[in-house]
C-alpha cells in the first residue's frame, strides 16, 4: 500500500465527536486472524467528552457479547438507557467532563458496525453465512484502526466486562504499546468447556428455528425469533446466580394456582421469555452464531504456546485492575485470578479484586457500590500518574 | 503494635523504610491499607506490588493507586516467578501462616531479600507469663487469648535462626523492635537476645548469592541519615 488513504467523512458526516459510523475506504480492508479481509469496513461508534490537546484521555469501553455502542445513550430500538449508564456521568468512574470515552460496536455485531446483516458488496444481498468467521483479536483490530483515525496514540484506559474483558487483555497483548491502563471485569483469558457448551445450546436453538433458513433469512423477509429468544433464555441463566435467581423468584407463581398446562406458570419463566422476545427485538440472529463463535475461538495464551504470561511480556508498563464476582459461574473468580498470576508472571503490575456479591455475572451492569468505588479509585489514581487529575 | 514515632510513621515501618534501598521492585505480603507500600513509594520510588486479603484493605491500596492482588502469602506467592522483586516484606503474620517454612524460602525465591518481622515467643514477659500462671501468654506483641490469636505457627527468636540456618538463608540485618522504644540492633545468635527482644525484624538473603546491594551495613538501624529518595546521579563529565 502507498501512502494512507485519507480519511473519508463519516456516512453521517458528524465526526469525529459524538459518534456515527466510520467508513473505512475499501483499500484498508480488516485482516482477520482467519486470512480473510473485510471490506469496506464500517464502525459504528459513540463518543463522550472531549479528546483534550495531548490526547492523553481517551478510554475505549469494549462492550460485552450483545452490547452495542450505546454505553450511555438512549438506545435507538429499545428507548432504554445505554447499557452502563449508571457508570457514566461526572463523579462517577467514567466522567465525560474528564475522559474521552469511545465505545465501539464489535465486527460481526448488528448496530451499525459490518457484521452478516450488512450487505456483502459482492452480492448486493445481506452477508448471512457468507460473512467470515471472526474473533476477539479481529474485534479489536478494527478498534485500533478507529483509534487510530481519531489520532489517539495511546489510550489512557481500555475498559471492558465479560467479552469486554477479553477485548481488554487482547488489546494488552496485541497493542500494548498504545495502552496506559487497562480493566478487566468478570472475563477470563479463554472458553471453557462448559462456556463453549452454553453457546452451542443457543446456536442449535437459533439453527433449528425454520425461520433461520441457513443464515438467508433476511433475503427471505423473515426472522428466527423463537430460536433467537430460546438462545437469549438459556444464555440468561448464566448470567444469573442461583441465589439471585431464587431471592427474585423463588416459586412464586404468576397467577393463583397452576394452569395444569404449558403455560409459564412460574414467575422465572415469565422472565426468561421476556428476556427472550424482548432480545429479538434488538438483535440479530446471525451476529449471535458469529459472536457466541468468537468467543468460543477466543484463548489468548493458544498463540503464545499455551503459556498466558507470554501474552503480556510487552505490557509491562500497562497497569491492570482486574475484577471479578464472588457468585459469577460463568466466568468464575479462578479464570481472573489465572490472569493476575500470568501479569504477574510477565512481571506486570497488577491489581486484582473479587467483588462480594450474589448478584452472579450481571453484576456488573447493576448497581454494585464496591465495583464503582473499586474503579473509581484505580481510574483516578491512574489519572493522577497521567497527569490528567 | 502499631506505635507511631516520632516522625509520625510506624515504628516498624520507619524501620523497613531504612532497609528498603531507592528504586527498589516490592513485594509487601499482607500489605493492609497500602500505608507502607505508599511511604516506600513516596520516599523511596519504589515500584511496589501488595497482596492482601480484606476487599477493604484492596479498596484502599487501589484508590492510592497501588497495585494490590487480593490474596494470601498462604496460597498466592507461588505464583510469582523467580526474582521478580528486590525485597519480599512479610510484616508480623509469618506465624499467622499455614506453613511458615514454605512461606519463608518462597519470600526468597520471588525476592532476593526479604524483611521479615516476627515476635519473639522465648521473650521474658512471655517466658514468665507461661512459668508464673501456666497460662498461655497475652503480651504487648501477642494480645489475643489462645482461642482467637491468628498467630499458630508461634516461634523463639533461636527457633527462626535455627530456620533460617536450615534454610540456608544469611541473615543481613537484625534489630529488636519494641512499642514506644526505638528500635535496636541486635545479633539474633546471642542467647541474651532470645530473652530480651519482643519482636525482631530481620533482612534476610540467599547464602548461595552473593550479598545483594543492599544499604551500606552501618546505615542499617543505626542514626545515620536516611539516603535520599532519588537514585544517585550519574557524575557529569
Amino acid at each position: 500500500m502507498t501512502a494512507q488513504a485519507p480519511i473519508t467523512a463519516g456516512i453521517d458526516g458528524a465526526m469525529p465527536i459524538g459518534g456515527g459510523t466510520w467508513r473505512f475506504p475499501a483499500n484498508r480492508p480488516l485482516r482477520l486472524d482467519s486470512g480473510a479481509t473485510l471490506a469496506p469496513l464500517e464502525i459504528a461508534y459513540k463518543t463522550y467528552g472531549a479528546l483534550n490537546e495531548a490526547k492523553t484521555n481517551a478510554v475505549l469501553v469494549c462492550h460485552a457479547l450483545t452490547g452495542d455502542q450505546h454505553l450511555a445513550s438512549t438506545h435507538p430500538v429499545t428507548g432504554k438507557p445505554g447499557w452502563w449508564d449508571r457508570f457514566v456521568g461526572p463523579g462517577r468512574p467514567l466522567d465525560p467532563q474528564r475522559h474521552f470515552i469511545i465505545c465501539t460496536n464489535v465486527v460481526g455485531g448488528c448496530m451499525g458496525t459490518t457484521g452478516p446483516a450488512s450487505t456483502d458488496p459482492a452480492t448486493g444481498a445481506p452477508y448471512g453465512l457468507k460473512f467470515p468467521v471472526i474473533t476477539i483479536a479481529d474485534m479489536v483490530r478494527a478498534q485500533a484502526m478507529l483509534i487510530e483515525d481519531l489520532g489517539i496514540e495511546t489510550l489512557f484506559a481500555a475498559v471492558g466486562g465479560s467479552m469486554g474483558g477479553m477485548q481488554v487483555l487482547q488489546w494488552a497483548a496485541d497493542y500494548p504499546e498504545k495502552l496506559f491502563s487497562a480493566v478487566v471485569i468478570a472475563a477470563a483469558a479463554r472458553h471453557s468447556a462448559q462456556n463453549i457448551a452454553f453457546h452451542e445450546v443457543g446456536r442449535q436453538a437459533i439453527m433449528a428455528d425454520p425461520n433461520w433458513m441457513s443464515g438467508a433469512y433476511l433475503s427471505a423477509g423473515v426472522r428466527p425469533e423463537k430460536g433467537l429468544a430460546v438462545a437469549r433464555m438459556a444464555a440468561h441463566i448464566t448470567y444469573l446466580s442461583e441465589q439471585a435467581l431464587q431471592r427474585k423468584f423463588g416459586r412464586e407463581l404468576q397467577r393463583d394456582g397452576l394452569s395444569w398446562g404449558f403455560d409459564a406458570d412460574f414467575q422465572v419463566e415469565s422472565y426468561l421469555r421476556h428476556q427472550g422476545t424482548s432480545f429479538v427485538d434488538r438483535f440479530d440472529a446471525n451476529s449471535y452464531l458469529y459472536i457466541t463463535r468468537a468467543l468460543d475461538y477466543f484463548d489468548l495464551a493458544g498463540r503464545y504456546g499455551g503459556v498466558l504470561a507470554e501474552a503480556f511480556m510487552k505490557a509491562r508498563h500497562v497497569k491492570f485492575c482486574v475484577l471479578s464476582f464472588s457468585s459469577d459461574w460463568l466466568y468464575p473468580t479462578p479464570e481472573s485470578r489465572d490472569v493476575v498470576r500470568a501479569l504477574n508472571g510477565a512481571g506486570c503490575r497488577a491489581s486484582f479484586a473479587e467483588i462480594q456479591t450474589d448478584k452472579g455475572h450481571d453484576a456488573f451492569f447493576l448497581d454494585e457500590p464496591l465495583l464503582d468505588q473499586t474503579l473509581k479509585g484505580f481510574l483516578h489514581a491512574q489519572a493522577q500518574a497521567r497527569g490528567l487529575a | 503494635m502499631t506505635a507511631i514515632g516520632p516522625s509520625g510513621v510506624r515504628e516498624d515501618f520507619a524501620e523497613i523504610l531504612k532497609l528498603v534501598r531507592p528504586n527498589a521492585r516490592v513485594l509487601d505480603i499482607g500489605c493492609e491499607d497500602g500505608a507502607l507500600l505508599e511511604l516506600l513509594t513516596r520516599e523511596k520510588n519504589v515500584d511496589g506490588q501488595g497482596l492482601e486479603i480484606s476487599p477493604e484493605g484492596v479498596a484502599a491500596c487501589l484508590a492510592r493507586g497501588l497495585a494490590v492482588v487480593q490474596g494470601d502469602g498462604d496460597r498466592d506467592l507461588d505464583h510469582f516467578p523467580s526474582r521478580a522483586f528486590d525485597y519480599a516484606i512479610l510484616s508480623k503474620t509469618l506465624q499467622q501462616m499455614r506453613e511458615p517454612r514454605h512461606v519463608l524460602s518462597e519470600l526468597l525465591r520471588v525476592a532476593d531479600q526479604a524483611v521479615v518481622s516476627v515476635p519473639n515467643f522465648g521473650h521474658w514477659k512471655v517466658r514468665w507469663a507461661l512459668l508464673s500462671r501456666g497460662r498461655m501468654p497475652e503480651t504487648g506483641a501477642l494480645p489475643e487469648p489462645w482461642y482467637s490469636t491468628p498467630n499458630i505457627h508461634l516461634c523463639t527468636l533461636r527457633d527462626f535462626v535455627s530456620l533460617c540456618d536450615a534454610l540456608e538463608l544469611r541473615i543481613d540485618a537484625c534489630a529488636s523492635l519494641a512499642e514506644g522504644k526505638p528500635a535496636r540492633p541486635i545479633d539474633p545468635r546471642q542467647p541474651i537476645e532470645n530473652w530480651r527482644a519482643e519482636t525482631a525484624l530481620f533482612l534476610l538473603s540467599r547464602k548461595t548469592e552473593p550479598l545483594p546491594a543492599a544499604v551500606p551495613q552501618q546505615n542499617l538501624f543505626g542514626e545515620v541519615e536516611l539516603p535520599k529518595a532519588e537514585a544517585p546521579k550519574p557524575r557529569r563529565r
